[in-house]
């Protein structure tokens, strides 16, 4: 079976010797804004486990990138670097141009992180939670600007009930209005249909897609093929903390993707 | 003074989250109630050493009480990830570690009032104006108990046996605040003033004076993943 051919993607690795039979990417020309995510021979060890070994990436201011890969590929892993909540151990990470190492605040406060945790104190109500993380991202107008976003994620009528009464859908929905509290340039989506039924997860996907507002950088990573697919422009392949595949998302079908993936996972790429 | 406001906001949070489970807080009273009773049927009252036997009792139901409430000071935090959430905010993490502390010398102090309150009824103690001594008292042994205990709940957060880690961990380095506490409150409760317990009021000002400062100076690395 052919995989999928990656088209242009400019700036990002994409080693032929591990792929043979993937595409190289054509040369591009200087991106015209400095990237929003710009990472260089990233390296994070645990202990003896290397979970990114030399990562390179760069992904452009209003883009929407999404990072598939099995259990134990790094995701997570470069979503806390990036996110601050993690230090490198080697190689370098900028968000917005900030170090996110020498530079930690600037980059919590140009970024949103949306997870499969939802960051909630259940005890709280929903207000309540907002208007704590409000006070913490300094929000000017903290509650105003919290009952707007009550308001948009359809919650405004239990915004008084304890977190602890939602549902998973709901939590997830408030979750996502936390994030945006700060109204970040970035947002990182680390697995956030975990747990969602398929009604939560196709609102969650239409409130995902609003905020695709082109000014808004978005990085997310999920194991579902279709949800990650749909609303990205780009989509890469984590395996064993490295990037192997990278492509442009337009004219992609589900099922070639889909085949690309296994076989960047089982490293059958290009092999006969 | 955002510092402080941000840091109130945690400490506030906490106390909320606190009151509206209410286990923590029943628990901690309860149990240092219950030790003040116990003790009080075990003790024979003729014994010579019974002034220092009863600041023993006064500070070993402080002592558990405190635990439970700096055990429990990281649990809403591990629910849902939400320390990961303080984390991603764009703060110091020594506002963090300021904010529970907070939170926490709230606590324990209020619990303190309330068992010390227990303790005079039931040994039939009067202070008169030694009030002011023994809850002075009550603030610094208050203070270095959250501090040690606010740092060691972060260590232990992350563990499966974060209840007995916390506890092998902080029993030893109470030792020193029990010892200086218990003097000076067995000189208090004898009618003597502060002046008199010599250098133990001042051991536990510097007790908390470098505790506070070591902790944090490493809160950082203790929550960093």
């Amino acid at each position: 079976m052919e995989a999928a051919t990656s088209t242009r993607t400019p700036g990002v690795s994409q080693p032929a010797d591990l792929w043979p039979g993937a595409v190289q990417p054509t040369a591009s020309p200087e991106p015209a804004k400095p990237p929003a995510i710009l990472v260089r021979a990233l390296v994070k060890t645990y202990g003896p486990v290397e979970a990114l070994r030399g990562l390179d990436l760069e992904v452009e201011p209003g883009a929407f990138l999404t990072i598939f890969g099995p259990n134990g590929a790094g995701k997570t892993t470069l979503m806390k670097v990036l996110a601050t909540l993690t230090r490198p151990t080697e190689g370098s990470a900028l968000v917005c141009g900030h170090d996110v190492v020498r530079e930690a605040r600037a980059v919590r406060e140009r970024v949103g992180v949306i997870s499969h945790n939802t960051y909630l104190y259940a005890q709280l109500t929903a207000l309540e939670n907002l208007e704590f993380y409000a006070r913490m991202y300094r929000v000017r107008d903290g509650r105003k600007r919290a009952l707007a976003l009550l308001s948009k994620m359809d919650l405004a009528k239990r915004m008084h009930d304890r977190v602890a009464t939602y549902s998973r859908g709901m939590q997830q929905r408030l979750s996502v209005a936390r994030a945006l509290l700060h109204d970040p340039q970035v947002l990182l989506l680390d697995e956030p249909y975990t747990g969602l039924d398929q009604h939560a997860a196709k609102v969650l996907a239409e409130v995902l897609l609003e905020l695709r507002d082109g000014n808004r950088t978005v990085i997310m990573t999920t194991h579902n093929l279709e949800e990650g697919l749909a609303g990205c422009d780009r989509a890469a392949i984590l395996v064993d903390g490295q990037l192997v595949y990278d492509t442009q998302v337009k004219g992609i079908e589900v099922s070639s993707f889909r085949d690309t993936y296994f076989h960047c996972v089982r490293g059958e790429l290009g092999q006969a | 003074m955002a510092f402080f406001s941000q840091a109130w906001t945690i400490a506030r949070k906490d106390l909320l989250t606190e009151l509206r489970g209410a286990s923590t807080i029943i628990s901690m009273v309860l149990l240092g109630l219950l030790v003040v009773l116990v003790f009080n049927f075990g003790a024979d009252p003729g014994v010579e050493s019974a002034a220092l036997a009863r600041s023993g009792v006064l500070w070993a139901a402080f002592l558990f009480s405190g635990v439970i409430a700096v055990g429990r000071s990281f649990a809403s935090e591990r629910e849902a990830g939400c320390l990961d959430g303080l984390l991603l905010c764009p703060v110091d993490r020594a506002l963090i570690y300021l904010g529970k502390l907070i939170g926490n010398f709230i606590l324990v102090f209020a619990t303190g009032v309330v068992i010390l309150l227990f303790f005079t009824v039931i040994y039939n103690v009067s202070l008169g104006l030694g009030w002011l001594g023994i809850l002075l008292l009550l603030v610094l042994a208050s203070v270095g108990l959250a501090t040690l205990g606010t740092l060691f709940a972060a260590v232990a957060a992350g563990v499966r046996a974060r209840d007995a880690l916390l506890t092998v961990f902080i029993f030893p380095l109470l030792v020193p605040l029990v010892i200086a506490a218990a003097h000076t409150s067995t000189l208090l409760l004898d009618g003597k003033g502060l002046g008199a317990a010599g250098f133990w009021p001042w051991l536990l000002v510097v007790y908390d004076a470098i505790f506070l400062a070591v902790s944090f100076m490493v809160f950082d690395f203790v929550v960093e993943d």
